[in-house]
């Protein structure tokens, strides 16, 4: 029988989508349905004297008083309320909320509902505020003895900034109300959250709520905490008005409203000998959580744990704090504090290499981690340590030193960067995950119960792969059932890259289980016989990883993919604006268990990351996004659209399914470093992204090109 | 207002200001037709209006009496739809399918022996976050090359 | 929804009697930039004209000497116009340029001159070709020169009982050059945007560096009379009055204004 696992098979989900047939959260309606919308602030800091209200009837109103439970959205700190009382800390902080039958009813609210306050002086820099959501400090080695050591200390200040999700399909819910319960279904990445956050704020028991996630159009971490907060606004509405509510945001809320990722700032003391080995490396990593905790603890912990790099030192300080702003909260978007960090230490690379004249290839051919070598946190990596690989693979596909010296001089350049992304949640976060996976027999085959969505990365079908395999049953004898938390065990959130390489895991364990129980058995025999029965798996971390919290050291990840960008670009000198000619993607995940798709995220989180290093800027005016329109927020289109040479390399992951590691996030980290050595190439001196024409036209280091590459 | 939706002949009662995109979702019940901005940026909105591609959040119904629109419910039934779709699936230039409707009609009027130049500026319109483009053109490509073949 | 009202005449005439009746209503045509406003509740209008139907306001053909587009000549319409190709290059490449394909389809001519967006994509070319808008009331026609036809931001000399019915651009004399720099290469409101015609005169427009479109007589003025580069760029630059905005700086527009005249120049 064919192996699904390695092949491309046709996406499970494919056909709808082609069709028009499937059905994401706008698509549906229910009878009685209203509709929500959102008052909120629009000042960035202050307090709330007055509320003027005065809507004729068939309006339901509500407020933080119309709330059960304690008024939190339950996340991580219980500080970010549902409903504003009377604290402003944010523009666009949802104050009030209003149905009404009639979609059209909710335009204008601005002239019957007046709120009256006091402002507050804003605190917009992250640096000078007082508010600390969160501290970590990782420690190797002795500082000091590794500068001590150094022939040469380089210095650099790296900078970026806000990037939004931009999912084409805005957030949206309905909340179905019913006899004590609560019932909602939506457009989101985790519909454990979304049910633990209804739990406390609605106060009911778990069995009486229950999430459905609907076919979601992109998320991309935009709709990984966000959606519990609009969760808990259609609910509250649906509650008080007894009938079901949709809120779906149009694209000027959602831009204004919801999580973008983290601003940061990323400071490098690095020591070196005089041929180019690190000895000692001092980073300092500063993160813009908004106004509001959210997930910025984490975001800083994925930060800091890559802010080395895929680099070998003994002698290691990273210091990060996660600090509060007056702006709308951050949260996750692809990545998750790595693109942000490993900007900063490949931007520092090739400043380092130039300041040395040491080819920046061999510089980091020189200082790669390798299989044996200790991280920052002192886990020591395995055999599937792929650094070196990935590097020399997308070295020659590029023709990189050919173009290097052929461009010098011209406004063609070309760069690249080296990067590693670790899989699942950080350090101990999987086991108190305890994920749960279940596999259901059924006449043809077996059907999949797992909370892990699908959000187009192609967890499905991924899942399905895996399963047939296992079972050794044809791909079309698995069936997914929808994530709908009435049917489906908690197996934690689709995000961190570990859908496949976690998930994935339990299924296989689930249908080995199932495999054993059907004996000789077929599916169809067997229910007959005996009837269903459902495997469960519970999360079981691999045997001798270690890590503490305290010290913030050991393993912090089961396994790292590992990743190589090399960029082309030419730069306009009448315009500065800059044309990515081609990019080289080479990844290590391990196993493909879907080539196409694994190439499909290779491809996309690459172009996001074009589009974080050149054109995708949030201005920010007074606390708010000024350019919340997509007319205005840059993404590339077709015509924009980097063309991209992808190379896949596998180094199985003992304890990943089929040898599988994690592939979503990764591609997100490399492409804006390697844009910016790009540029550095073709003579522009920048820091900080994104670099857009306007910023290249500063930064110019000579007066002009010699002459137009070729 | 009556005109021809998807080949048949249909009549609306809705405002002539209506967006045909609300009309289309709503009166008509066909909710493949996507609204991603609401502004004409993103093309998810996208039908085909006599045969060419537009987006259906600017267009008021009234421009819509007595012609034809077609959308993706409708598009296999025109020349290249059917191998589009085929070929997104195939091919991977639907991932998360939010934009897929619309890319498909933005490429349906392209003619089989369409360069890639040509392609990509037929889809100039459309937006996808997923895919970042690339199984998007060899998708259009392959189904311009198989509905070659096919004729 | 229901505030909202939508005449639809069948002539011009019923039209113009229309507007005669009642200069408030707001003539449509394309909607690509009404039905924006109307989404997010920024269009305060709530009376509407639809010309879309009016075939005396298509066609493309030649009157006398001049090019003559009808006002509801859509983008693609011109761009697929060989009358256009061969007489006004420079219209069709920016025309190429508005959006994507779904906006080109249903954008015009005629909306792109009334709307009076100081970035509007087509207005530099005509800027640069002298062109004339035929304006007609009920009580008769007047053509005027595009030079004055804007008076300041978003107001022009047409009255509101007057609609543009036509854009005339006579036989030009040599070489023609376009660019628009947007902030991608589609669906991009222009930052800056330059038409320029290089013949014994020479005519330059430019778009997105003032409240309205500029021709830049006096650049231009520089280079017909057979000046330096560097002084047509100062002169460029004391005519036009670049501005920050979420898009791009008055300091980049202002370099970038200067760099695309010196484009033009090397390249015509």
């Amino acid at each position: 029988m064919a192996r699904a696992v390695g092949a491309n098979v046709r996406r499970k989900d494919g056909d709808a989508k082609v069709t028009g047939a499937a059905k994401y959260i706008d698509d549906l309606t229910f009878p009685g349905m209203l509709y929500g919308a959102t008052v909120r602030s629009s000042i960035p800091r202050g307090t709330i004297t007055a509320r003027h209200i005065s809507l004729p009837d068939g309006y339901t109103v509500a407020d933080h008083r119309d709330i059960p439970g304690p008024n939190y959205v339950a996340l991580i700190d219980p500080d970010q309320p549902c409903l504003a009382v009377d604290e402003i800390r944010h523009v666009a902080e949802p104050l009030l909320l209003v149905a009404h039958a009639d979609k059209d009813a909710l335009l204008h609210l601005d002239t019957r509902i007046s709120i009256e306050t006091r402002n507050g002086t804003p605190t917009y820099d992250p640096e000078a505020s007082d508010v600390c959501f969160k501290k970590i400090a990782i420690d190797k080695g002795d500082l000091d003895a590794g500068f001590k050591a150094a022939d040469v200390i380089v210095d650099g200040e790296y900078r970026t900034a806000h990037q939004e999700q931009l999912y084409i399909e805005t957030n949206g819910v309905i909340a179905v109300p019913g006899d004590g319960r609560m019932t909602v279904y939506g457009s989101m990445q985790c519909p454990y959250y979304v049910h633990r956050a209804l739990v406390v704020l609605l106060a009911l028991p778990p069995d009486k709520v229950r999430v459905v996630q609907t076919e979601t159009g992109g998320g991309f971490g935009g709709k990984e905490e966000y959606p519990s907060i609009l969760a808990c606004h259609a609910a509250i509405l649906a509650r008080k008005a007894g009938r079901p509510v949709k809120m779906i945001y149009d694209r000027v809320e959602d831009l204004l409203a919801t999580t973008k990722r983290h601003p940061s700032i990323v400071r490098h003391r690095t020591g070196l000998t005089r041929d180019g080995r690190l000895t000692a490396m001092d980073i300092d990593v500063i993160m813009d959580g908004g106004a509001y905790a959210t997930l910025s603890a984490v975001v800083l912990s994925r930060g800091v744990i890559h802010a080395a790099g895929p680099y070998r030192c003994d002698h290691i300080r990273i210091r990060g704090r996660a600090m509060m702003t007056h702006t709308p909260p951050n949260g996750a978007f692809r990545g998750f504090g790595a693109p942000q960090t490993l900007f900063a230490i490949e931007a520092h690379i090739d400043r380092i290499a130039e300041q040395l004249q040491i080819d920046p290839v061999r510089l980091r051919e020189q200082n790669a981690l390798r299989p044996g070598d200790t991280t920052a946190t002192g886990q020591q990596l395995g055999r599937d340590a792929s650094a070196l690989a990935v590097l020399r693979d997308a070295v020659k596909r590029s023709r990189f030193h050919q173009k290097r010296k052929a461009w010098a001089g011209t406004n063609r350049g070309i760069g690249l960067s080296l990067f590693l992304h670790g899989s699942g949640f950080t350090g101990g976060g999987e086991v108190k995950l305890a994920s749960k996976a279940s596999l259901e027999l059924t006449p043809r085959g077996a059907r999949i119960l797992v909370a892990s969505t699908e959000i187009g990365q192609g967890t499905r079908t991924m899942h399905a792969q895996i399963v047939a395999d296992a079972l050794g049953l044809p791909y079309d004898a698995i069936d997914v059932h929808e994530a709908d938390t009435a049917f489906v065990p908690d197996s934690g959130p689709t995000v961190a890259s570990r859908t496949c390489m976690i998930v994935g895991k339990l299924l296989e364990r689930c249908a080995r289980d199932m495999r054993r129980r059907l004996g000789t058995l077929t599916p169809a025999q067997y229910y007959k016989k005996h009837g269903a029965f459902t495997v469960t798996s519970q999360y079981e971390p691999p045997p001798g990883l270690q890590w503490s919290d305290e010290t913030y050291a050991g393993d912090a990840y089961g396994s790292y993919a590992w990743g190589c960008n090399v960029v082309e670009l030419e730069v306009d000198p009448v315009t500065f604006d800059v044309t990515p000619l081609n990019v080289t993607a080479v990844a290590e995940i391990g196993k493909a268990i879907h080539p196409m798709m694994a190439i499909g995220q290779i491809e996309g989180g690459t172009a996001q990351g074009i589009g974080y290093a050149l054109t995708e800027e949030v201005v920010m005016k007074d606390g708010r996004m000024a350019n919340a329109q997509l007319t205005n927020y840059i993404i590339p289109t077709p015509l924009d659209a980097a063309p991209m040479d992808v190379g896949l390399l596998e180094r199985p992951y003992a304890h990943g399914p089929f040898g599988a590691k994690g592939v979503g996030e990764m591609p997100i980290d490399g492409p804006a470093p390697a844009v910016i050595n790009a540029l550095r190439h073709c003579g522009f001196d920048i820091r900080s992204i994104p670099a857009t024409p306007e910023r290249l036209m500063r930064a110019r280091l000579h007066h002009g090109f010699s002459k137009a590459g070729t | 207002m009556r005109f021809t939706l998807n080949g048949k002949s249909r009549t609306v009662n809705a405002h002539p200001m209506k967006r045909l995109l609300d009309v289309l979702r709503g009166e008509c019940g066909l909710t493949g037709t996507k609204e991603g901005c609401g502004e004409g940026e993103c093309g998810a909105c996208t039908v085909l209006l006599d045969g060419v591609a537009v987006d259906s959040c600017l267009v008021p119904l009234a421009h819509v009496a007595g012609k034809k629109v077609i959308t993706i419910e409708g598009a296999a039934a025109t020349r290249t739809g059917k191998a589009l779709q085929n070929a997104f699936v195939e091919q991977g230039g639907a991932q998360c399918g939010i934009c897929t409707p619309g890319m498909i009609l933005a490429a349906a009027p392209l003619t089989s022996h369409a360069s890639f130049d040509e392609i990509r500026t037929a889809l100039a319109g459309n937006l996808c976050r997923c895919t970042g483009y690339p199984a998007i053109f060899r998708s259009v490509q392959s189904a311009l090359k198989a509905s070659k073949r096919a004729r | 929804m229901s505030a909202l009202t939508l005449e639809r005449p069948r002539s011009l005439k019923a039209a113009l009697a229309s507007l005669a009746a009642d200069p408030s209503l707001m003539p449509i045509a394309g909607c690509t930039d009404v039905y924006v406003g109307l989404h997010f509740g920024t269009t305060p209008e709530r009376r509407f004209l639809d010309l879309w139907g009016l075939k005396e306001l298509r066609g493309i053909g030649v009157d006398g000497d001049a090019l003559r587009i009808g006002a509801l000549s859509t983008y693609t319409e011109i761009i697929q116009s060989t009358l256009v190709q061969q007489r006004v290059p420079m219209l069709v490449a920016a025309s190429r340029e508005v959006g994507g394909a779904q906006i080109q389809n249903r954008g015009t001519l005629g909306g792109n001159v009334a709307n009076a967006s100081p970035a509007g994509d087509t207005l530099p070319v005509l800027a640069a070709a002298g062109a004339r808008i035929v304006l007609r009331s009920q009580s008769g026609t007047r053509t005027v020169p595009f030079d004055g036809f804007y008076t300041s931001y978003r107001n022009s000399i047409r009255t509101p009982d007057e609609l543009v019915v036509a854009i005339e651009i006579p036989r030009l004399q040599g070489r023609q050059w376009w660019r628009k720099v947007g902030t991608r290469r589609a669906q991009a409101i222009s930052k800056i945007m330059m038409a320029a015609v290089r013949g014994t005169d020479v005519r330059i427009g430019i778009g997105s560096v003032g409240p309205t479109v500029i021709t830049a007589t006096q650049a231009a003025a520089v280079l017909s009379g057979g000046g330096s580069i560097a002084d047509a760029k100062a002169a460029l630059l004391s005519e036009i009055r670049p501005i920050d905005d979420v898009r791009s700086t008055g300091e980049y527009r202002a370099t970038v204004a200067a760099n695309l005249l010196e484009q033009f120049w090397r390249e015509t």
